[in-house]
């Protein structure tokens, strides 16, 4: 049983969807980003926010996996200042709506003071909500964006046991959990983090505070990032406590303390209840063992029903 | 709306749909009955939509997410407001949510206000909001809206609409009934739950399900027994005996929904043919079966 606390499931089709959920994966949390392609209007960004709430909840209620979301304004299109303006009129209103678990993913990507302007204001909304923080560190500059980030919420106030700070790699780790944040990792090919370095951390530092996500978006990206590294971590002699913690356990005690994620949303959803959208996970339903399939290989399928 | 909240709650004699709801919600809400009340005289006298949006999102933090409990007189009570509402599967946050639209006083018009509400709404409050549309102020001015749900790919928020809400009866036109009917079949939903569902029949309707009916066949697929309620009392004009006949030969529960169908015909051909399966027109004679309890019999 798996959380994948960071997934962009609006860039995803419905094969990955099977393939979470045939992997384990019980429940995943969306956090707004940025889609690739600038949105330039207000309204687009509001739409992409409902859609989150909505529709892509949904759609991942139809394959049997809990879908929640975090709610912000990304650093990319904080600098563009009319849209950032609009669109922080009206991220409080869709920081309250169910199933939002985190103000996120905020933080820097070039470190303008745009992005420095409106993290700032989104961390002050999150305490204002008492919501926990997903933060996204820099690709560029990395090590002192990171750092930079944790001074930040600092200086605003924010408890470092509800911020996430997320898309760590070796040399941004210990002063993340030295100075008492969450730290994410994103097993993400090539630009983030790969599943073997990833037991190595864990080797090393064991699975206190420690998140693994797959931060699948429109890019080459895993969905299964999260299953994978549970399975080679345990077959690298990772302690199953540990394993338990980093891919699940973990994801739920920071993110559950928006008091939008319990653990009985999937282990006891109402028998029929269609104001939740979720179908159920017939695998965990079923008692099975859930196991690491790829999707029904429809390109080698000749019958089409 | 002069009168005390908390008097409109419990004495009211010929109450509203917001009396009702809020009566229910006050019931069931414990400790928060304070916090409820006091929110909706806030609504009634404030104007200020921000209140609204923060009432509307601390709702279900505050009172939970449970079945709205309800009694056999409080549906009766319901049908009395209005004839074909049922709140059955109705939340408790979902009637106190529209408890507080319904108690709302704004500046903008209802529509206009409505429209920002669906335009942020998870899913949750999408199926609150549809549910309660027949109460709101001039509900005739939400009629492009509801559209918009209706085209939803979310079931639950189809269903807000079409089941157990007298709306579209009263407010929607031939082309947009029809619609939602075809819909509820394509996306497996059940017609017995639509409101009005025999009053609204029309000869077009049953026209569009019976050539449904042959598309379905004709691709090998199976057609829904409750299509045929609609197509049966204009099965004459439609020349539909011989789809008739064919689902007769279908499944328990298509060949009931047929003989339903014909036995609500009362012509030479129906009854003719009722006759050539006696067992179903004996099961039909016993008036246990109905449309709204159909599905029991397709595992049959
Ligand atoms: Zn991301």
């Amino acid at each position: 049983m798996y959380i994948d606390p960071h997934a962009h499931m609006v860039s995803r089709t419905t094969d990955d969807y099977e393939a979470m959920a045939a992997a384990g994966v019980v429940a995943l949390i969306e956090p707004a980003f940025w889609v690739g392609q600038p949105r330039t209007f207000v309204g687009t960004y509001v739409d992409y926010l409902s859609s989150l709430v909505g529709w892509e909840r949904f759609r991942a209620g139809q394959f049997g996996i809990r879908h929640y979301c975090t709610i912000g304004l990304n650093s990319k299109e904080a600098n563009n200042e009319a849209l950032a303006e609009g669109v922080m009129e009206w991220l409080p209103r869709f920081a309250m709506k169910e199933g939002v678990v985190a103000i996120g993913e905020i933080g820097y990507d070039e470190q303008t003071p745009l992005e420095e302007k409106y993290f700032r204001a989104q961390l002050a909304l999150a305490k204002e909500l008492a919501l926990p923080v997903m933060v996204h560190t820099p690709h560029r500059d990395k090590k002192r964006g990171t750092s930079r980030s944790m001074d930040v919420c600092e200086e605003m106030g924010l408890d470092p046991s509800w911020v996430v700070i997320d898309h760590n790699n070796e040399e941004t780790v210990r002063e993340t959990l030295d100075r008492g944040y969450w730290a994410g990792f994103s097993i993400y090919p090539s630009t983030k983090m790969g599943n073997a370095r990833m037991v190595e951390l864990l080797r090393h530092y064991g699975g206190d505070r420690i998140i693994v996500d797959s931060a699948c978006d429109w890019g080459i990206s895993d969905c299964l990032g999260v299953a994978k590294t549970a399975r080679l971590a345990l077959a690298s002699g990772i302690d199953a406590q540990v394993v338990r913690q980093v891919t699940y356990a973990n994801a739920l005690c920071v993110y559950g303390k928006s008091g939008q994620i319990h653990e009985s949303d999937w282990l006891d959803p109402p028998e029929i209840d269609q104001r939740t959208l979720y179908e159920g996970n017939s695998i965990l339903r079923g008692g099975r063992e859930p196991r690491i399939e790829h999707p029904r290989q429809a390109a080698d399928d000749l019958l089409i029903d | 709306m002069t009168e005390p909240l908390h008097s409109r709650a419990t004495t009211a004699l010929s109450p509203s749909a917001a009396d009702l709801l809020c009566r229910w919600v006050v019931r069931q809400a414990a400790a928060q009955e304070t916090w409820f009340l006091d929110a909706l005289e806030r609504l009634q006298t404030s104007a200020d939509e921000r209140a609204l949006h923060l009432f509307l999102g601390q709702v279900p933090r505050r009172l939970g997410k449970a079945d709205l409990e309800l009694t056999p007189q409080d549906l009766t009570a319901a049908h009395t407001v209005l004839p074909g509402w049922s709140p059955l599967g109705w939340s408790l946050d979902g009637a106190a949510r529209v408890a507080g639209l319904l108690t709302f006083r704004g500046q903008r018009p209802f529509a206009a206000l409505f429209e920002d509400l669906v335009r942020t709404a998870d899913a949750r409050e999408l199926i609150t909001l549809y549910r309660g549309l027949s109460f709101y102020p001039e509900p005739a001015s939400l009629s492009t809206l509801v559209g918009a749900g209706l085209r939803s790919n979310m079931r639950a928020v189809f269903e807000a609409i079409a089941h157990g809400n007298p709306y579209p009866r009263d407010h929607f036109d031939l082309h947009r009934w029809n619609h939602m009917v075809l819909k509820a079949l394509f996306i497996g939903s059940r017609l017995a739950p639509i409101v009005g569902i025999d009053q609204r029949n029309n000869p077009e309707l049953a026209r569009i399900l019976l050539d449904y009916a042959d598309e379905r066949w004709a691709a090998g697929r199976v057609v829904t027994p409750e299509l045929w309620r609609c197509v049966g009392p204009c099965a004459d004009a439609l020349g539909a005996y011989a789809a008739l006949q064919r689902a007769l030969t279908g499944s328990p529960a298509e060949r009931l929904a047929a003989g339903l169908a014909l036995s609500q015909t009362d012509t030479p051909s129906a009854r003719h043919l009722l006759t050539s399966v006696p067992e179903t027109a004996a099961l039909i004679g016993t008036g246990r079966v109905g449309w709204s309890n159909l599905h029991h019999y397709e595992a049959i």
